[in-house]
């Protein structure tokens, strides 16, 4: 326990004497956003403070409500895949491919090995993505920049990998429905070897930085806490749950898109603090790497989408010869397909939990209900919680470790 | 040797041992165009694409854009990066509002622009209803090169607006339609 | 996967509660029963504390509307996840539109408050003993529940969009 902790339970021990004894006009209103540059995103918070102490917050959302689920019920299936880019938008690949893996579910497609590891190898890509940006904005918050400048960079370099896959840097729109759009060319394959090889240095270098700086420890040890009873019954799912000592992972306990086959730890922190939510997103970016060596070096041969005609548009030149393709690709341009009625629920490990779809389907051309359980939404309810009692500063903290994104947070 | 590195154009004036005469409409203008201070709010994904051209691969901050500035007071231009839902419409508005002139507006992004892909009951269709806007940056979201070109339109635009733009009756009743005094 | 069978935990269910379950069904492996909407609190106590399945873990709360129902046109549906045994559960509850009001589960998952706001401000649906329902992602003067299937996706208000040009 450092000084400067003691230093603090001190204040607060001695605010909360005070607390007891004064009324509620005594306290501060400070109002936190909508527009805020340390709140990463636009959502509000009300906070009741004691001098330096918060002792209660009033939460507003909604402020980027774009209607998504109302949208889904007016699009036709493969039409909802740029709307799910924008949900977690820091790693939109693993939202894409979770709404395929859906539908998949619903008309009962099986998805070849290949398009299933090559599936893999783009959402551990994404979940390196995001958790950057998650760490590296812990530590601009705390006015480490160095780390936000230096790791910004590699974002770039994922960039250059998505771009060579699907044309686009941030809202991929990759994948289809029954597997993917075209075959990793090699440029894909050196990319991402390229990558593999470099990033470890600049990540090892970044950790150096910041995980064991007597500073940044001394800013976010014990801040924001949350232990893992209460986490669960507020329904925490992700790296924040992991932090606070829970290891569910929808990877391991629901295992979709061949994940079995890969060998990885999931990290698990014991306190639940910002500085435990750190380490295991910094973690979780080592065993990331590790999933996306495996599954270069085991690559099965194959094609790369499945069977389903009705879905994956076929070949340009089966279009232009055959009667049959020509008729696949107007139906499913035209949004003619048959769905079989029913309703499926699955789940992915999203950079920031549990990201679910629930799928009502009544055999039309759109979903008759689409319901995303988005991950941030969930756990953002308990941020009053967490900082009941802590500093100005420590809130600003809490909210940037647990990755808070306002497109998944309003959808 | 040689050098990439650009030196800003002088405008036209007369030059002589240790003088220079031109107009004060350029001077201001150069002044403004090569120092543009952004107020970058930043809703959703186009936000992400700003925070990439703040970073060193594109580098905004060589135009000029150093010092970006959350205050509305100490900013000159706002880049509305992502979409306005019409709950924030009312934020965005007093944002813009508390800014000094002189002031422009970018609107980044398909959604700041028109709504974008979102035509909804939620979402405002262009921030142009509620505040003037001076350049549209098309894209879903847009490189980072297309938000630099679209500063640099703002840059151009800065170098030659006359030092009177901001009293005249045109600029007066283009703020009255917005409501604005 | 687990060891207890979707058949064992629906002919538990059905043991425990049978009169007020309408239907059970197990779509896509994921054992689903529809509950008569004034039981649910019970069954998700039931639920928790049962030794031997332990629903602690509230995954989702959402809602939908079926207009052709007539006397259940909106419903409510609950997704529950037992973490000991990795074991999903779906409860389905439907209520009137004339009277759409159905208890509360924050007081057993504190998860389901912002979750049931959102139903609330999508459909309309009352969550009584809730503690603060209100609109939590649309603006809080609007007067309707968007997601109801009455209502259009795009704004009615706009004057700009020629309907000809859009397909309207």
């Amino acid at each position: 326990m450092s000084n400067i902790t003691e230093i603090n339970n001190e204040i607060a021990e001695h605010h909360s004497t005070l607390a007891n004894q004064s009324t509620d006009e005594d306290y501060t209103i400070l109002n936190l956003g909508p527009t805020h540059p340390a709140t990463h995103g636009i959502f509000q918070n009300i906070l009741k403070m004691d001098g330096e102490i918060i002792k209660d917050a009033e939460q507003t959302i909604g402020y980027i409500h774009r209607a998504f689920e109302k949208i889904a019920e007016h699009r036709p299936f493969y039409q909802v895949t740029p709307l799910t880019d924008r949900l977690n938008y820091c790693s939109s690949p693993i939202n894409n491919m979770g709404w395929h893996m859906t539908v998949e579910k619903l008309i009962g497609a099986s998805i070849p090995k290949r398009a299933q590891y090559m599936r893999v190898i783009i959402m551990e890509l994404a979940r390196i993505a995001d958790h950057i940006i998650c760490n590296t904005i812990i530590g601009a918050d705390t006015g480490a920049l160095t780390g936000f400048t230096y790791m910004f960079q590699w974002r770039e370099k994922i960039y250059d990998i998505y771009e060579q896959i699907c044309g686009a840097r941030l809202t991929t729109n990759i994948g289809r429905i029954g597997g993917l759009e075209r075959d990793f060319n090699d440029e894909v394959y050196k990319k991402i070897k390229e990558f593999l090889r470099d990033f470890p240095k600049a990540l090892t270098e970044f950790t150096a930085l910041l995980e064991r700086n007597r500073i940044f420890m001394d800013r976010i040890v014990n801040v924001g806490g949350i232990s893992g009873e209460r986490a669960l019954a507020y329904g925490f799912t992700g790296p924040n749950l992991r932090a606070a000592g829970i290891d569910y992972d929808v990877r391991v306990m629901n295992p979709y898109s061949s994940y079995e086959d890969f060998e990885f730890a999931i990290p698990i922190g014991t306190s639940g603090d910002t500085y435990d939510r750190f380490r295991v997103r910094q973690e979780e970016m080592w065993e990331s790497m590790k999933i996306i060596q495996q599954a270069l070096d085991n690559m099965p041969h194959g094609k790369y989408f499945a069977d389903v005609p009705e879905f994956y548009l076929p070949q340009k030149e089966d279009v232009y010869t055959s009667m049959e393709s020509l008729i696949w690709h107007f139906k499913i341009v035209m949004g003619e397909t048959d769905v079989p009625k029913g309703e499926v629920y699955h789940s992915v490990e999203g950079g920031n939990g549990e990201l679910g779809f629930y799928l009502v389907s009544d055999g039309g051309r759109s979903a008759y209900r689409l319901h995303f359980r988005r991950p941030c939404f969930i756990y953002y309810q308990a941020y009053p919680e967490m900082i009941k009692g802590s500093m100005l500063s420590d809130a600003i903290l809490t909210m940037s470790s647990m990755n808070v994104i306002a497109g998944e947070l309003d959808a | 040797m040689s050098t990439n590195i650009n030196i800003v154009q002088a405008p036209a004036g007369v030059e002589g041992p240790g003088f220079f005469a031109t107009s004060i409409d350029k001077m201001v203008g150069l002044a403004r165009a090569n120092s543009l201070w952004p107020l970058p709010f930043a809703t959703s994904c186009c936000g992400i694409e700003f925070m990439a051209t703040m970073g060193s691969n594109y580098d905004l901050a060589r135009f000029g854009s150093e010092r970006i500035s959350f205050s509305p007071r100490q900013a000159d231009v706002l880049l509305v990066a992502g979409t306005i839902a019409k709950k924030m419409g009312p934020v965005l508005k007093q944002v813009y509002l508390q800014m000094a002139e002189p002031r422009w507006v970018i609107a980044i992004g398909a959604c700041a622009s028109s709504g974008g892909i979102f035509d909804t009951y939620s979402v405002l269709q262009g921030i142009d209803k509620i505040i003037p806007v001076d350049v549209y940056v098309p894209g879903c979201p847009p490189r980072p090169e297309q938000i630099i070109d679209g500063v640099m339109k703002v840059q151009e635009l800065a170098k030659h607006e006359s030092t009177t733009r901001r009293n005249s009756p045109e600029y007066k009743e283009l703020l009255a339609s917005y409501g604005i005094e | 996967m687990s060891e207890i069978t979707n058949e064992h935990l629906l002919s538990r269910l059905r043991a425990q509660f049978g009169e007020f379950i309408y239907n059970e069904s197990t779509p896509y492996e994921l054992a689903t029963i529809v509950l008569r909407k004034d039981k649910i609190t019970e069954v998700l106590h039931w639920l928790y504390n049962d030794p031997e399945f332990k629903f602690q873990f509230l995954t989702d709360v959402c809602g939908i509307h079926f207009p052709e129902a007539k006397g259940a046109e909106l419903g409510i549906i609950y997704h529950l996840h037992s973490l000991a045994n990795n074991l999903r559960l779906r409860i389905k509850c439907f209520v009137p539109v004339e009277n759409p009001s159905i208890a509360t589960i924050t007081s057993i998952f504190p998860a389901a408050n912002w979750q049931e706001r959102e139903t609330f401000d999508f459909y309309g649906i009352l969550f009584e003993g809730h503690p603060d329902l209100r609109r939590i992602l649309n603006v809080e003067e609007m007067d309707y529940f968007p997601l109801r299937k009455e209502y259009p996706l795009e704004d009615g208000t706009r004057t700009d969009k020629e309907d000809q040009y859009f397909g309207r």
